[in-house]
């Protein structure tokens, strides 16, 4: 079943199309890896995902993005659900310069939760769910900045599953981190997919290959190739989508 | 040769940045010196803590309480005036206001900080002053009050353009974040813009107050100077800075009097620094 099916997608920033003609579905409780050169669009794509292109300006799309058959570019939709229920992890991790309870409670209280028992139960659920609980559930007091780069990232993705998403976008959600933190992280990934719709955005081909079920590949705004990851790295169907892969370019 | 010129430059640069510090010593020394001059003739109790500021009376008195408690009445209601409307102006500038109208507003916070303080209380002395006391049924309008207002738009200036670079200092990532999680515009604004741009807005609002206590001519024209202790905001009161310009051309220098004068001062000096050290220790702060 499909989760997310794009449909005839064009997006411009200004005059530059940065999407052209993008129709891809996703399905649901899988992982879904867009690869690609930079500046190919695969950002942009998942960005678009969750709306966070809104606040560029300048940025104009035609075309469809269903999430549960519903369009989330029609008019008088509710960014505020979208968002709570479409997840972004970031590039570089971003927790608020707060406590590391005050950065997971803080999607929760947004929603109207304000017990503090309630929160404290929110809190050691993602938390767990990250497997940061046992490291951290002495010092929740503590400045979440302090915290190594992995744990920010873990402590992002448990801040983002406190306000229960149904759909994770990661846009290179390992780029800032070393090979044995980023290993934690992608199994982190394979556990969270029972659960989730899992998009990621990846430069790294080997993750996209070890991480993910589908792939896209984009060139230039375009998704020139979409399948069974399998397939894409061993017989890719497209003579570019083989270049890049082996290499040539990118 | 060029190592040469690269070392005589050097030792210039080396040169002028001692000197600035260079003079503000010289600058404490002397005020120093001439104020503890006072307390060779008169208690340091009497003088800080001493109701009566009767410089001419015999014998004189010379009790800065009032004069303290004057600077402290203006420089709060300044305060409670210009922190609120400052914030809101640096939240509107930094997060709110498009891109055309941020740079109209930038520049007009500029142009009020840029009016000589003597216009503003001018400006103060002919029309505030009158509304203040008609509003209040007073037999003047030369208050506290109108003290604290004339000073708030001298404050707001320096509190809207620091807090600005604050809230602007603030990485993007952590609006994204918020917003990502579905947060609105505002709540990103005051749960993690505010807190995460603290340090500046607290470094803004000590050197808004600096700003206000070190005022002189402004403060002089429209607070009544009454040397009387205040019980509201609505009384004439005096400042230590307009005690200090209003006096000391009528001192006989070396007098007792004029030692008194600079005794104020360097209690100003002291009051001004301990605020430029908060504010500095709240712009460096590291989050531990």
């Amino acid at each position: 079943m499909n989760k997310i099916d794009i449909r005839n997608f064009n997006l411009y920033y200004g005059n530059f199309q940065a999407l052209i003609n993008v129709n891809l579905s996703i399905e649901k409780r899988m992982v879904t890896a867009l690869i690609g050169p930079s500046g190919c669009g695969k950002s942009t794509l998942l960005r678009s995902l969750n709306r966070m292109n809104d606040l560029i300006e300048g940025v104009k799309v035609s075309g469809e993005v269903k999430i549960d058959d519903r369009n989330i570019y029609e008019n008088g939709l509710d960014l505020i659900q979208l968002r709570k229920k479409v997840g972004m992890v970031f590039q570089r991790p971003n927790p608020f310069p707060l406590s590391i309870f005050d950065n997971i409670a803080y999607g929760p209280r947004l929603h109207g939760i304000s017990k503090k028992i309630r929160l404290q139960a929110e809190v050691e659920h993602a938390l767990e769910r990250v497997h940061l609980w046992d490291d951290l559930k002495d010092r929740l007091n503590r400045y979440a900045l302090n915290l190594s780069l992995e744990q920010q990232q873990r402590l992002c993705i448990a801040r983002l599953l406190a306000v229960t998403p149904d759909v994770v976008l990661m846009d290179e959600p390992c780029s800032a981190l070393d090979p044995v933190s980023t290993a934690k992280v992608e199994e982190l990934i394979y556990e969270l997919k029972k659960h989730y719709t899992i998009v990621i955005v990846t430069h790294n081909m080997q993750q996209a290959a070890r991480v993910s079920d589908k792939t896209g590949v984009m060139l230039l705004g375009e998704l020139i190739e979409y399948g069974e990851t399998a397939d894409i790295f061993t017989k890719p169907a497209d003579k570019r989508t083989e270049d890049y892969i082996t290499g040539r370019f990118g | 040769m060029k190592r040469q010129v690269e070392s005589a430059i050097e030792k210039f640069i080396l040169l002028n940045g001692v000197a600035c510090i260079f003079f503000v010593v010289l600058i404490f020394l002397f005020l120093a010196r001439e104020g503890l001059a006072l307390f060779k003739t008169f208690s340091p109790l009497d003088f800080l803590a001493g109701t009566r500021w009767y410089p001419i009376s015999t014998p004189p008195k010379y009790g800065i309480l009032p004069l303290f408690l004057g600077s402290l009445i203006v420089t709060l209601g300044a305060t409670v005036i210009s922190v609120p409307l400052g914030m809101a102006c640096a939240i509107f500038i930094g997060e709110i206001a498009p891109r055309w109208l941020r740079e109209i507003l930038k520049a007009g916070v500029e142009l009020l900080a840029a009016i000589p303080s003597i216009v503003i209380g001018f400006i103060g002395m002919m029309t505030l002053a009158p509304w203040v006391k008609y509003l209040f049924h007073l037999p003047t309008g030369l208050t506290a009050l109108s003290g604290a207002i004339t000073l708030a738009f001298m404050a707001v200036p320096t509190i809207v353009s620091i807090m600005e670079d604050a809230i602007t200092a603030v990485p993007k990532s952590y609006r994204a974040g918020s917003l990502a999680l579905g947060a609105t515009h505002w709540q990103t604004i005051y749960r993690v813009v505010l807190p995460a741009a603290s340090s500046g807005i607290v470094a803004a609002v000590m050197l808004g107050i600096g700003r206000v206590i070190g005022e002189t001519m402004a403060v002089m024209m429209i607070t009544g100077n009454a040397a009387v202790i205040p019980t509201t905001i609505l009384e004439p009161v005096r400042t230590m800075t307009a005690t200090i310009a209003a006096e000391m051309g009528e001192t006989v220098q070396g007098s007792e009097h004029y030692f008194a004068l600079f005794a104020i001062g360097l209690v100003l000096f002291v009051i001004s620094f301990l605020i430029n050290m908060t504010a500095g220790a709240f712009l460096h702060r590291e989050r531990k």
